[in-house]
């Protein structure tokens, strides 16, 4: 699959997104086959690892959460290569630059991938030669460098090298923090608002890592059952637009770093038969659903509403994998405009889409909005001078100015500038927070950004 | 302290809007409702001054309400547009002759024309006896496919520009979900369309696309109009019904998610080297097809020769033989003989 893709090159550093589930857990151990000197076809890479902790999300004492990590240790220091694993609650120190893509000129890709294929065999042939021990202390201090203790990623951190050495070893963060993260998912109000939100998280903490230490590709294991279930609650949450990008091989949103899903093709029972059959280690983490009646959030339902229907209709997995296959990501963003067409704030899709069509949905439904209100915005409301300024400053997008005040009464009476800088799905995510204050400081210091810059053109 | 109106607020409110969850009165939610498919049609530029618009009416709820608020937008904005009821009756005792009084009784009360197409006349087979043939699983393809092209010919007749029906946002979120489990590529991107339709077929549209089922049920309740609300007996075993049941669990977590859908649909775009279907015309009977054969023919072939599976699945390969009225040999036959249910 990834030769048929030409996407990774040789040499290259590949990230692997791990969670300690059956499907990352095969993915590292294929990895592992794939660069140990008996493979057939060796793969080229160079893989790193990281797991992302989210217990902080979820709830869990810090016992439960030490012994997982201590567990993941273990296996990722078997397969020998370089680990990291974040905290959630790191969430609060990450910089702005995380939410802006970087995109370099459109190069051919073609010829690149066989030269630099050709470049690489040459190389490991005389090196190999000659250089045998070289190459085992180079892999040796590669993992000094990271292995065994859990690195943090915040430049203050290392800073305050004292404080921070007090808890190496045990765990990281102190309960302040981990409040903190407790206090934002609580502010959520629906489950399936407060799984995107830490999605969402997740994805900028994996994004942060691979840029800090140096990584051009993070791959992710999503099976194909899981793809499929998350194609169906996309379109649920308003994301057609973007299923492509979501969960197509490979992710390219982020400009410098390609998000891409080498396991999508195994259904998740082929996966358990083949970690059965080879032994494969893993280890359970509950997530935010686990345990959860089936009507919690979008997301869970539409598992179960698979999983039923997959005993059913043995082939709607397939089918729907092969469906996800011929989508095109719709006004997809080419490196040359990208000063012209602004991305959404959480998500990094393309903004604006909605207000392209003149009948649709998104058209009724703010219609909807503006009717069922009286007329007078300030009607004896506690907000309403933020309503008139949001008004105001909204002069970009009329029709979201006027759904922007009809909405801003009870809930949003802080930061609704917010509103513009999102698209479609996110907005339902940021509807369902009580207050966006406790948004971690790096989305808001970029909302702000993007808000003066849109406000000088 | 009773809960005001939040358009007026001067009067008690009625009742709570699936859509948005504002709270309305009786009269703020009618004219709310007639609005935003003012808007509709609007927006979409559905209808033209002078054109002549079939409404196609079941009896039920949905076109109950389409046909009563067509009727007052078309007064209340002056759209200066003839409207017609057709109907079609497919033959299912007990529920389709039931709804059948309602439109005679509909077509009173609002003083429209009125055709009914049935297809008995049409095609010589009503529901009852194909679903001897059939059975329950497959038969609402069958349903589907002849009320289409009945409704069609009722048009012609009547010499219509345009058909609009009552699909709701509902309909069509549950279309978009069942072809995308099917993967039906070449629906999907038709489905969301608000106006359907090309050269050689009258276009039809869908006015009330956008209105929950939920408010078309209170709106039709509180101006007490009258219409038939069973449902069809044979249907469900349907595909639909998977669909229509995760929609409406879907609906109970987030009441936008309807539209939601919606919106996925309209914006999903295929990329071009999927193969399309081409449309041409039926061999046969000269309706238009994507096929040699349209689908209407294939289907009542199969009927006709005692093969109730001959239209469901894909053969394309028979196109040829079914054209030139050869006989299939014995092991084709085996395979399109009806399965015990």
């Amino acid at each position: 699959m990834l030769g048929k893709n030409r996407l990774v090159f040789p040499g290259e550093k590949v990230l692997l997104a791990v969670s300690g589930g059956p499907s990352s857990s095969s993915l590292l151990f294929q990895v592992q086959e794939g660069l140990s000197h008996k493979a057939s076809k060796k793969l080229r890479f160079v893989p790193g690892i990281v797991h992302i902790e989210e217990g902080a999300a979820c709830g869990k004492i810090q016992e439960e959460r030490t012994k997982i990590v201590a567990d993941l240790k273990s296996i990722f220091s078997t397969s020998g290569f370089p680990f990291v694993i974040v905290y959630l609650e790191e969430v609060f120190s990450l910089p702005s630059s995380v939410l802006q893509s970087i995109f370099s000129l459109p190069t051919e890709k073609d010829d690149l991938y066989k030269e630099a294929v050709a470049g690489f065999m040459q190389s490991y042939h005389t090196s190999v030669k000659k250089n045998l021990c070289h190459e085992k202390v180079a892999q040796e201090t590669t993992l000094t460098e990271d292995h065994p203790h859990v690195s943090l990623l915040s430049t203050h951190a290392h800073a305050n090298g004292t404080s921070i050495s007090a808890f190496r070893g045990d765990f990281p963060y102190s309960p302040e923090q981990t409040k903190a993260v407790e206090k934002l998912f609580a502010s959520v109000k629906t489950l399936t608002a407060k799984e995107e939100m830490l999605q969402t998280l997740r994805k900028h903490l994996i994004l942060h890592t691979a840029r800090i230490k140096g990584y051009s590709k993070v791959m992710m294991g999503d099976s194909c059952t899981r793809l499929a279930v998350k194609l169906l609650a996309n379109i649920c949450l308003g994301r057609g637009a973007f299923l492509a990008m979501d969960t197509g091989f490979s992710d390219p949103r982020h400009g410098d770093i390609t998000i891409i899903r080498p396991m999508r093709e195994y259904s998740s029972k082929e996966i358990a038969f083949y970690n059965k059959l080879f032994g494969v280690p893993s280890v359970f983490t509950a997530g935010l659903n686990t345990k959860a009646p089936e009507k919690a959030s979008i997301q869970h339902l539409t598992e179960s509403f698979i999983v039923k229907l997959q005993a059913d209709f043995p082939s709607t997995v397939s089918t729907i994998y092969r469906t996800s296959e011929k989508l095109n990501p719709r006004y997809s963003q080419t490196p040359a405009d990208d000063k012209g067409t602004e991305t959404c704030l959480l998500c990094s899709c393309a903004l604006g889409i909605e207000l392209r069509d003149e009948a649709s949905a998104f058209r009724a439904i703010s219609i909807s909005e503006e009717l069922s209100q009286s007329k007078k915005p300030e009607g004896g409301q506690v907000s309403s001078s933020t309503t008139e300024e949001c008004c105001a400053e909204n002069k970009v997008e009329t029709l979201e100015s006027s759904g922007c005040s009809c909405q801003s009464r009870e809930r949003r009476n802080t930061t609704p500038d917010l509103w513009s800088l999102l698209c479609y799905s996110c907005k339902l995510v940021v509807k369902d927070m009580t207050s966006l204050d406790l948004l971690p400081e790096y989305i808001l210091e970029e909302a702000n950004r993007r808000r003066r810059r849109q406000v000088v053109y | 302290m009773p809960v005001l109106c939040n358009r007026c607020e001067i009067k008690k409110a009625h009742l709570k809007r699936p859509k948005t969850g504002h709270s309305l009165c009786k009269e703020c939610f009618f004219w709310v409702f007639e609005e935003e498919v003012h808007h509709s049609i609007l927006s979409a530029k559905l209808f033209n001054r002078g054109e002549t618009v079939g409404i196609g009416a079941s009896g039920g709820k949905d076109s109950t309400v389409l046909a009563h608020v067509m009727k007052v937008l078309n007064e209340r904005y002056d759209y200066g547009l003839n409207l017609i009821l057709l109907s079609v009756d497919e033959g299912i005792t007990g529920y389709r002759d039931d709804s059948l009084e309602t439109v005679k009784r509909n077509q009173k009360q609002y003083e429209l024309p009125l055709k009914i197409v049935s297809y008995e006349e049409l095609y010589g087979w009503t529901m009852d006896t194909i679903v001897k043939q059939v059975g329950l699983k497959n038969n609402c393809t069958f349903c589907g496919v002849f009320r289409r092209q009945a409704l069609d010919r009722g048009a012609m007749m009547l010499e219509v520009d345009k058909i609009c029906t009552g699909h709701n946002a509902d309909d069509v979120a549950e279309t978009v979900l069942m072809n995308f489990l099917r993967g039906d590529i070449a629906r999907l991107r038709r489905c969301t369309a608000i106006s359907t339709g090309s050269e050689g077929a009258i276009p039809r549209c869908k006015p009330l696309k956008y209105a929950y089922e939920k408010e078309i049920v209170l709106y039709a309740y509180f101006k007490k109009l009258d219409y038939f609300s069973t449902e069809c007996i044979y249907s469900p075993n349907a595909y639909r019904g998977h669909a229509r049941s995760f929609l409406k669990d879907l609906e109970s977590i987030r009441p936008s998610s309807i539209i939601d859908v919606i919106h996925s649909g309209e914006n999903l775009s295929v990329k071009e080297e999927v193969r399309m279907p081409i449309q041409s015309n039926c061999a046969r009977c000269g309706y238009i097809s994507s096929q040699k054969l349209c689908k209407a023919c294939v289907l009542l072939e199969g009927l006709n020769r005692g093969l109730p599976k001959l239209g469901i699945g894909k053969h394309h390969k028979l196109q040829d033989k079914l054209l030139k009225s050869q006989p299939l040999t014995e092991e084709e036959e085996k395979k399109f003989k009806r399965i015990s249910f």
